[in-house]
């Protein structure tokens, strides 16, 4: 072997992150095998190890304040594959564990099988495809080569895909046929671009492609068509096309994991290619342009949003408008790379901005589903008695709303708020002002809901079916989370840079 | 021109006809099949690194032999659910389309055939 650089050995810890990857797709075998109403049973088993093994990695990367690092059989990069977690890998799995939890304590109640009740297919299938889910967004955390990542993010689409058609209606099949397709187009994208970084730098390594890449036209083209294979899974406007029927009409359990975690997915592997592997290739013009599409995804989803009937479509535009947000950070960094100050406080508004509007957006989606089963229908023009019948849900909706508007103290308001510093930093004023305008069409929708809700009900009107608390429970702490996220300031500021201190912060504002 | 040329040039032709059929037929199954059209060129792209590696004095780079089957076995498993959800698409609605209007294009013919 050659001489292992410091970045290349297992750190102590390394083997939790075999663990995250591997426990729940052996929870997945493990479900299929018993089946039925073991499933659950199964599910929630690994969900409880699961996230006992992220809280180990979370702590064990806070204790050595490094990367986690682990060499598959002890080989090495070039040859062999490593996993790495750094701060930003940590956040997210952190953030993927919470919403997986608070998912299934939700789907107890929609896919659950008391004694006595008949087993279904559905049932057995969300559990299975809730833990699949999970290990393939973990694989996407953790992989330090970029094949290895190609692999993660087809089992993430395969997981996906048939969560959209649990319930194997017409429209919900056409939806995920189309899901896969526009997915399937990103992959091979995506494995071209591979392919060709391969050739050229006789590599998969991120570590060691960031050392090797150089400016020449295969890297561009490489990097070109791997971002536009990303942004076809991530759904960025005009891309966006599939996720609105994809995400309205699945189940309201499975809508929360693809909004508010699947496409994160593929969103996090561009940050990886563009921060890590091409900070020197790519130009701010090129990151400019990702940002007018975000942009652009904000007015224009913002806008379709508040002119939808159904509430379930109205959040599926919100998240195309919030798709948006997560690719304005793209020209501040580098921006921030190009004075040297170092490009942390637009990696970290645009991590929170990811993690509030996956627990705000899990959140609000599962409130819908709340909301269909007590009113017996989700169109927003007529959703009177809510608020009587469901108090909690609907304070649930409006602080994830509060957050996805970016009000103080939630999570939306601190990544807004570090990604509008970074802007005026780096004198950008007009990414300032598409924020600013996308925050006040949000809040008009997220009030308009709200305010209809609070609405007295139709006199004689009773609900239709009586949702079990801990339903809205979990709906509630989800929102809570996200809206008391914009309290991480008073943390010491510097989790997500752990193992990332590449550019030497000076004269940080 | 040498024989890696020529073979990059043919995958370049696959994944333009691919890219092609995707994009532009609005069946399921042709889009199916145009995306292994273009897998394949992916795949020939893989297959010709793999072949100048070996210009170095190698037998073959076997590293990007391995990505080729994994790539391979993926995007079967792809096309192999797609084809899953067609057919039950099929079962549900009696065609399988990916247009929201129930074909316009043939239905009109017909119904003017029937008047």
């Amino acid at each position: 072997m050659s001489p292992a650089a410091p970045v290349n050995l297992t750190t102590p810890g390394g083997l939790l992150l075999v663990l995250a990857v591997l426990l729940p797709f052996a929870g997945v075998l493990l479900g299929l095998v018993l089946g039925g109403r073991h499933a659950q049973r199964v599910a929630w088993l690994t969900i409880l190890l699961g996230i006992g093994v992220v809280l180990a990695i979370t702590r064990a990367s806070l204790g050595s304040g490094a990367s986690l690092v682990y060499l598959l059989g002890g080989w090495a990069p070039p040859l062999g594959v490593a996993l790495r977690a750094d701060g930003l890998a940590v956040c997210m799995m952190l953030v993927v564990a919470v919403v997986v939890g608070a998912v299934g304590v939700y789907a107890n109640g929609d896919f659950g099988t008391p004694a006595g009740q008949r087993e279904t297919r559905a049932a057995l299938a969300f559990w299975l495809l809730l833990l699949a889910v999970w290990g393939s967004l973990n694989l996407v955390f953790v992989s330090g080569d970029i094949f290895t990542l190609y692999v993660a993010l087809e089992l993430l689409t395969f997981a996906g895909v048939p969560l959209v058609a649990l319930d194997g209606r017409a429209e919900t099949l056409q939806a995920a046929l189309r899901y896969l397709v526009y997915a399937l187009l990103g992959s091979m994208f995506y494995l071209l671009g591979t392919f060709l970084l391969y050739g050229a730098y006789g590599t998969l390594d991120i570590a060691l492609l960031a050392e090797r890449v150089g400016a020449q036209p295969v890297t561009w083209m490489a990097a070109a068509l791997m971002t536009a294979g990303l942004l076809a899974k991530t759904a960025l406007f005009p891309l966006h096309l599939w996720l609105p029927p994809a995400h309205a009409g699945a189940p309201a359990a499975a809508s929360a994991l693809l909004s508010a975690l699947v496409i994160k997915g593929a969103w996090f592997l561009v940050v990886r290619l563009w921060v890590d592997v091409f900070p020197g290739i790519v130009s701010l013009p090129a990151a400019q342009l990702l940002a007018a599409l975000g942009a652009s995804a904000i007015i224009v989803g913002n806008i379709v949003a508040l002119r939808q009937a159904r509430l379930k479509l109205l959040i599926a535009y919100s998240t195309v408008a919030q798709i948006g947000y997560l690719f304005l950070m793209f020209p501040l960094v580098q921006a921030l790379n190009a004075t040297q100050q170092g490009n942390a406080a637009a990696v970290t508004g645009g991590l929170l901005q990811a993690i509030s509007h996956a627990t705000a957006k899990a959140a609000m989606f599962m409130a819908a589903g709340l909301i269909y089963s007590t009113l017996g229908h989700d169109r927003v023009a007529d959703l009177r008695g809510a608020g009587r019948a469901l108090p909690m849900t609907i304070t649930a909706f409006a602080l994830a709303g509060a957050s996805l508007i970016g009000l103080p103290p939630s999570g939306g308001f601190l990544a807004k708020w570090l990604l509008l510093s970074a802007a005026i930093a780096t004198a950008q004023w007009w990414w300032v002002l598409v924020m600013l305008v996308g925050g006040l069409l949000t809040s008009a929708y997220v009030f308009m809901v709200v305010v209809r809700a609070m609405a007295p009900a139709a006199p004689g009107w009773s609900p239709k079916k009586q949702v079990p608390g801990y339903q809205q429970a979990a709906v509630l702490g989800l929102a809570l989370c996200s809206f008391l996220l914009g309290l991480a300031a008073l943390l010491p500021f510097d989790v997500a840079q752990i193992g990332r201190a590449v550019v030497p912060l000076v004269g940080s504002p | 021109m040498n024989a890696p040329t020529l073979f990059g040039l043919c995958a370049a032709v696959l994944v333009g006809f691919g890219l092609y059929g995707l994009i532009v037929h609005p069946q399921p199954l042709r889009k199916v099949l145009s995306f292994n059209l273009m897998g394949s060129g992916v795949f020939l792209v893989c297959a010709v690194i793999a072949r100048r590696g070996a210009a170095a004095g190698m037998g073959g780079d076997p590293v990007p032999q391995a990505l080729l089957i994994t790539a391979i076995v993926v995007a079967f498993a792809a096309s192999a659910l797609a084809v899953a959800l067609m057919l039950r698409q099929f079962d549900e609605t009696g065609s399988s389309s990916l247009s929201n209007d129930p074909g316009p294009a043939p239905a009109k013919p017909a119904a003017k055939g029937e008047a």
